[in-house]
């Protein structure tokens, strides 16, 4: 599905046993190509440019599939995506000056949210670097605080190597983002030298098991708590830690909370399953979080979209802090018992440090309760307007556990997370940390690619969705089968939230009345396009959309008075959400 | 059944203070700055300074200096850095430290660690004698010399070059020029792991 020039298919097969990766490297750009292959690269997700064109032309002659996306904004969220997915770093490309700028967001989304990912950027030949030549930017100034590291090469010998570390760091320890900056005369040089296998650099270390003492200690403390709660993170998911997280609840009867990123990593129709904390987590999961006595937290950095004030977060609670990344711990929650390592292998020394199983029905019990009283709901008075929650719920019944949800930053974005019912680790893809609206388009293409036998919805507001909705070009080309929705609402529905509750309803530049048709702009691009706007048209138009082998796009016109509750205002206290407008004034 | 409104749900009694600890209403935890000294090996290649002192601003470290130079190995350099935080941030700004990719090592200095601070202060030349009698009792000496002005060097503790600075003000201070601290520790231990 992608390209490598006009190529005919035979003929390009038969090409690629003649250039098989065992001809001999001679440049600097075919060994950074090789240094790809070698770490296992499947898709690169990028745009052409004068500065990056040496590695392009490498890349004729490589296996790699390439992406040509529309911005290079959406070949770095593409690859994030493509990330989250398959856990394997995904890799982008731009050019220098623009399409390295253009490229940052999407590093910074990745670095945010710890999901592997590579990218390599063109530069200007070294001579000029400093010079504030055509298209020069600082690339590796720019980048390096939003990367685990980002690498300048200097050398057409070494650029291979640089490649090699850069993709190996991104996968090791906490994943994260890594860049390498590839100046045009280092990349069109000659070299006759194989970059190294992929290999991380001497002064990385990371600890994998957590000391038996401190594991003991805390096992000790959650064994003994009266209101235990074990609190998942994206960590778990990266970690491929979701079974024994699974395994471990189950078998000590411990109710579990996810972070928003945790999502999927312990299956929200399980009883023990309290779904998400935090800004608009569930009730009873922020009751819980508020009145547990031993929190176990598993790859979480306590972001303060899910802590509230720090001062009222799990107040009364001991913390077992679980994280690969000693910087984590006690960074904004301190941590009674520090547990560095990876969460599957401490997650297995904590299954077998356990005494015993709580003795806690009572807690399980009041959980219950709370979940009784805050269940997730919404009105529908009627059938109009069309509510997104329904959307959402009706989407989520209708496709297999294995559907992966991608989602832009907004309200939608909470409405796709508490209303659909997730099972399954790696099947939540969104953009947490940063919050990057204009996301869900191209995250929805890596998604695809790196997931082709599962069904890919796409849940966007008509904010986000504008944002980069030249993406929708890429997935025509590439007939990716993927159901974008747009929850419309005419308007950037989160920020009108917040000034209706917080800014007395003064809606400066938040209500977007001028948005086009989303179901004629999806045709114009070769998509296939759907107006919704009933409550009882939705089963039927999801199905078209579903059964349409391609990219489709669902213009749902929502009701733009429909806001998103359970809220915790910022820096509010967990246990203090609102579940309606009137609570907020309370508060 | 609708569960209660917010101000009559259930909630703990408990609290934590700004850094995320839990407060002992019995005796509270308060964290007061205090200086300390990191002694940071790393590799010696372009732009690892500018990563170590972007990684103090951006996380909002209150760094008072930071001096940088090579050790014995051509591959490392050195870095000394001063920074005054309450416990848990110093905890914090080594951690962060350590997870920069060039850093080989960190290590907080004991309070006892050699320390040593450079300036060099520029004063008005008229009185040369008077000159050279202060900079002899901070144990320093002129190291330049025209007819309008005098280049004293001072080497010592941060406390001792500010009392020097102090005294020469009564010169004409013209400029002054501090390195800020370089420190080792006490004693046979070393930084580098691999020795």
């Amino acid at each position: 599905m992608s390209e490598r020039a006009s190529v005919p298919a035979d003929e390009e097969g038969d090409e690629q046993t003649e250039t098989s990766d065992q001809a001999p490297v001679t440049t600097g750009a075919q060994s950074v190509v090789r240094a790809l292959e070698n770490a296992g690269a499947e898709y690169i997700f990028g745009v052409q440019g004068g500065a990056i064109m040496p590695v392009y032309d490498a890349l004729y002659d490589s296996d790699i599939n390439h992406v040509t996306m529309a911005h290079e904004q959406g070949a770095s969220h593409a690859a994030d995506a493509y990330g989250i997915v398959t856990g394997d770093p995904g890799v982008c490309f731009a050019t220098s000056g623009p399409g390295a700028t253009n490229l940052v967001t999407g590093i910074a989304d990745a670095n945010m949210d710890s999901d592997p990912m590579i990218a390599l950027t063109g530069q200007v030949p070294t001579e000029f670097v400093g010079n504030d030549a055509f298209q020069e930017t600082d690339t590796v100034g720019i980048t390096q605080p939003v990367t685990k590291e980002s690498y300048f090469a200097a050398d057409s010998d070494t650029v291979g190597d640089n490649v090699s570390e850069a993709f190996a760091l991104a996968d090791a320890g906490r994943q994260g983002p890594t860049l390498v900056d590839l100046p045009k005369d280092v990349t069109q040089g000659e070299t006759d030298i194989e970059p190294a296998a992929p290999k991380t650099p001497d002064t990385y270390d990371v600890q994998e098991e957590a000391d038996d003492a401190a594991v003991q200690e805390a096992a000790e403390a959650l064994a003994a708590a009266d209101r235990p709660v074990i609190l998942s993170g994206g960590g778990v998911i990266k970690a491929d830690a979701s079974s024994a997280l699974r395994e471990f609840a189950i078998e000590y009867e411990i109710p579990v909370i996810t972070t928003m990123p945790g999502i999927g990593s312990f299956p929200e129709d399980h009883e023990l399953s309290l779904e998400w904390a935090g800004m608009h987590g569930t009730g009873y999961a922020n009751m819980a979080i508020s009145n547990t006595d031993c929190l176990l937290a598993i790859g979480t950095r306590f972001d303060d979209r899910l802590t509230g004030g720090v001062d009222s977060f799990a107040p009364d609670a001991e913390v077992i802090h679980v994280d690969i990344d000693p910087a984590e711990i006690s960074k904004n929650i301190f941590a009674e018992y520090p547990l560095i390592g990876d969460a599957r292998k401490v997650l297995r020394q904590l299954f077998d440090a356990m005494p015993r199983v709580p003795d806690v029905d009572e807690w399980r019990e009041q959980c219950q309760t709370w979940k009784s009283e805050y269940p997730m709901t919404y009105e529908t008075p009627d059938d109009e307007p069309l509510k997104p929650q329904y959307v959402v719920e009706t989407f989520s019944d209708l496709t297999p556990d294995d559907t992966i949800v991608c989602t832009g930053v907004g309200q939608h974005q909470m409405w796709a997370s508490q209303f659909w019912e997730y099972t399954e680790p790696r099947t939540w893809v969104s953009s947490h940390g940063l919050g990057t609206m204009g996301y869900g388009v191209p995250a929805a293409i890596g998604a695809k690619l790196a997931a082709p036998d599962q069904e890919v919805v796409c849940f966007d507001g008509d904010g986000s969705f504008l944002m980069t909705v030249q993406g929708l070009s890429v997935a025509v080309r590439e007939q990716l089968d993927i159901t974008y929705v747009v929850l419309n609402n005419e308007a950037v529905g989160m920020v009108r939230q917040w000034q209706d509750g917080f800014y007395e309803g003064r809606r400066m530049a938040s209500e977007y009345p001028w948005i086009p048709q989303f179901d004629k702009l999806a045709e114009a691009f070769g998509a296939r396009g759907f107006r919704l706007e009933a409550q009882e048209d939705v089963e039927e138009t999801i199905q078209a959309a579903r059964e349409y082998d391609g990219p489709s796009v669902i213009d749902a016109h929502i009701d733009p008075g429909e806001n998103v509750f359970p809220m915790v205002p910022s820096g509010g206290d967990n246990g203090q959400f609102a579940l309606e407008e009137d609570h907020l004034e309370m508060l | 059944m609708p569960g209660p409104a917010p101000p009559e749900r259930m909630r703990p009694k408990g609290r934590r203070n700004s850094q995320g600890i839990r407060v002992d209403p019995e005796a509270e935890v308060t964290h007061e700055p205090r200086q300390a000294v990191l002694s940071a090996l790393v590799k010696h290649k372009p732009g690892v300074l500018s990563e170590v002192s972007a990684l103090f601003s951006r996380r909002q470290f209150n760094i008072e200096s930071l001096t940088v130079g090579p050790t014995v190995d051509s591959d490392t350099a050195r870095m000394t850095i001063l920074i005054e935080e309450p416990e848990p941030g110093i905890d914090q700004a080594k951690k962060q430290l350590r997870k920069l990719v060039p850093v080989i090592e960190v290590t907080e200095l004991d309070p006892t660690a050699v320390r040593r601070e450079l300036a060099l202060i520029k004063v008005g030349g008229e009185k040369p004698d008077d000159v050279n009698a202060v900079a002899e009792m901070y144990d320093g000496q002129a190291v330049d010399a025209s007819t309008d002005s005098v280049t004293v060097e001072i080497t010592g503790s941060k406390q001792k070059i500010d009392a020097a600075v102090e005294a020469f003000k009564q010169f004409d201070v013209q400029e002054v020029v501090r390195t800020g601290a370089a420190a080792l520790e006490r004693g046979p231990t070393t930084l580098n792991k691999h020795d």
